[in-house]
């Protein structure tokens, strides 16, 4: 459900909002290629999560988990930087 | 206390006096004495301000709209180029809502590259959203940089007082300082809501602001501007109870009886209202209007000003290269158009480059006027006044 937007009336003066809203903003609609992360390969070296300029990696306990889609705008940086003998992460056409 | 002050030296005073939180700085040519004299205050520790000499005056306002984003009382001088390098900040100060104050020395815009007075400089950023006054003599630009801090915060945008080059910047006058306590008082502390130096309650300032809430924000900003006039006479009433000084944001001399007027801002009008008194004991009725603020427009004080003459002599020390004429002609026929009992109109561009203007000129304008009156006719509309060739 989106939230209705404010009117101007209702803003704060001076382009002031609250902190970290950018977690409200999910790029994840931009993406037109999805990556595809394969539990059984991944060494868990943790390149892809140092590289991911979105933080999308998601890492518990010092092991990959998954791929956080909301904020994933598919770029494709994790794939190409995926050690080329691993390969555990490659990138698909969003419509497929 | 009655001193002698050149215009630069007055401003500089009055920023003592106000002991701002931070001043950023640079001193681009054609730089006026402003911030150099307080840089010496700096020194002498006769405020406690945090002084910042940037690397350029684009670095300098970004200092500026940081500190006060921060919550500071912030100031600043600069002139003609400088102000065209500061540009891009200035809108994100007017959108930031941070209420600087630049004291304002107006020299003419490059090219040619001159330093001398006319108003291209801050006519040019009429459209970034900040509150402009302009002083007619070294006592006001003193009383006006002391209202402006007050009138800025409150209004919560951004003010230029401004000076005219050399005929006020560095002209000596009689110049009455307010006690130098009486200066804190009459202004107080800086309310803000929020600062960005207060970490319990962080903010985000300035994000990136797409197609659905740009326009709010903007809207916001532009219903801001549209109530600043009450604000500012509310300021200059409160001053002048207290100091004595009565200021106005249109001022008429000598109008209520006139047939004509001449329309300007800035020193000229001083000159003019000594052809007025001239022309006056000569029998002619002829009057002066001058546009103190000119941001925001002050709209229904001009349009009751120049609706009780027949004929307006728009005085513009600027030409907005638009074919149209100088900039208080084209928005004071725009306030016209809807006005019974409108005036004839006359604009004359003059003093560009810092071309001086002398009181026989002025009073040749105002016989070309009573001569429009007559014949109920204008001839030709824009007129450039002092130029060689026409």
């Amino acid at each position: 459900m989106k939230k209705k937007k404010k009117g101007w009336k209702e803003l704060p003066i001076g382009l002031v909002t609250e902190p970290a809203s950018s977690l409200e903003f999910e790029t994840g609609d931009w993406r037109s290629e999805k990556p595809i992360w394969d539990e059984k390969k991944c060494t868990h070296c943790l390149i892809c999560w140092i590289y991911c300029p979105d933080s999308a990696i998601i890492v518990k306990d010092g092991k990959v988990q998954g791929i956080d889609y909301r904020y994933c705008k598919g770029c494709g940086i994790c794939a190409e930087e995926c050690p080329p003998k691993i390969k555990a992460i490659t990138m698909v056409r969003e419509e497929k | 206390m009655i001193v002698a002050r050149t215009g630069n030296e007055a401003m500089a005073e009055a920023m003592r006096q106000i002991n701002p939180d931070v001043v950023a700085a640079y001193p681009i040519t054609p730089a006026t004495e402003v911030v150099q004299l307080f840089s010496s205050f700096v020194h002498d520790g006769l405020v406690d301000t945090e002084f910042v000499p940037a690397e350029s005056e684009h670095s300098a306002i970004s200092a500026c709209a940081g500190a006060a984003a921060a919550g500071a009382r912030v100031m600043t001088s600069t002139a003609s180029q400088g102000l065209a390098l500061m540009h891009e900040i200035l809108f994100i100060a007017a959108g930031l809502r941070a209420p600087i104050v630049i004291c304002l020395v107006n020299r003419s815009l490059s090219s040619p590259i001159n330093i001398h007075c006319d108003h291209s400089d801050t006519l040019a950023s009429r459209d970034a959203g900040w509150i402009q006054i302009y002083a007619e003599n070294a006592q006001e630009a003193y009383d006006t940089t002391i209202q402006a801090v007050k009138i800025a915060e409150e209004a919560l945008l951004p003010a230029l007082v401004t000076t005219d080059a050399f005929i006020i910047s560095h002209g000596m006058e009689r110049v009455e300082l307010v006690d130098d306590k009486a200066v804190p008082k009459f202004l107080g502390e800086r309310k803000v809501k929020h600062s960005l130096l207060d970490v319990d309650n962080p903010v985000t300032l300035g994000p990136l602001d797409l197609q659905d809430y740009f326009f709010e924000h903007k809207r916001s900003e532009i219903d801001a501007m549209n109530h600043v006039l009450p604000t500012i006479e509310k300021v200059q009433k409160e001053y002048g109870d207290k100091f004595g000084r009565y200021y106005s944001t249109v001022e008429e001399y000598k109008l209520d009886d006139a047939d004509v007027a001449i329309l300007a801002m800035g020193s000229t009008a001083g000159t003019a209202k000594v052809a007025v008194e001239r022309l006056r004991e000569q029998g002619k009725k002829v009057g002066l209007i001058r546009s103190r603020v000119y941001r925001p427009f002050p709209q229904t004080a001009m349009l009751k000003a120049m609706t009780k003459v027949k004929v307006v002599g728009i005085m513009d020390r600027a030409d907005t290269l638009s074919t149209l004429g100088g900039h208080l002609y084209t928005e004071c026929r725009s306030i016209l158009y809807d006005a019974d009992n409108r005036p004839l109109l006359k604009n004359y561009i003059y003093g560009l480059g810092g071309r001086d203007i002398s009181i026989e000129e002025i009073e040749a304008m105002y016989d070309e006027l009573l001569t429009i009156q007559k014949s109920g006719q204008v001839d030709k509309n824009i007129v450039y006044y002092g130029v060689r060739g026409e």
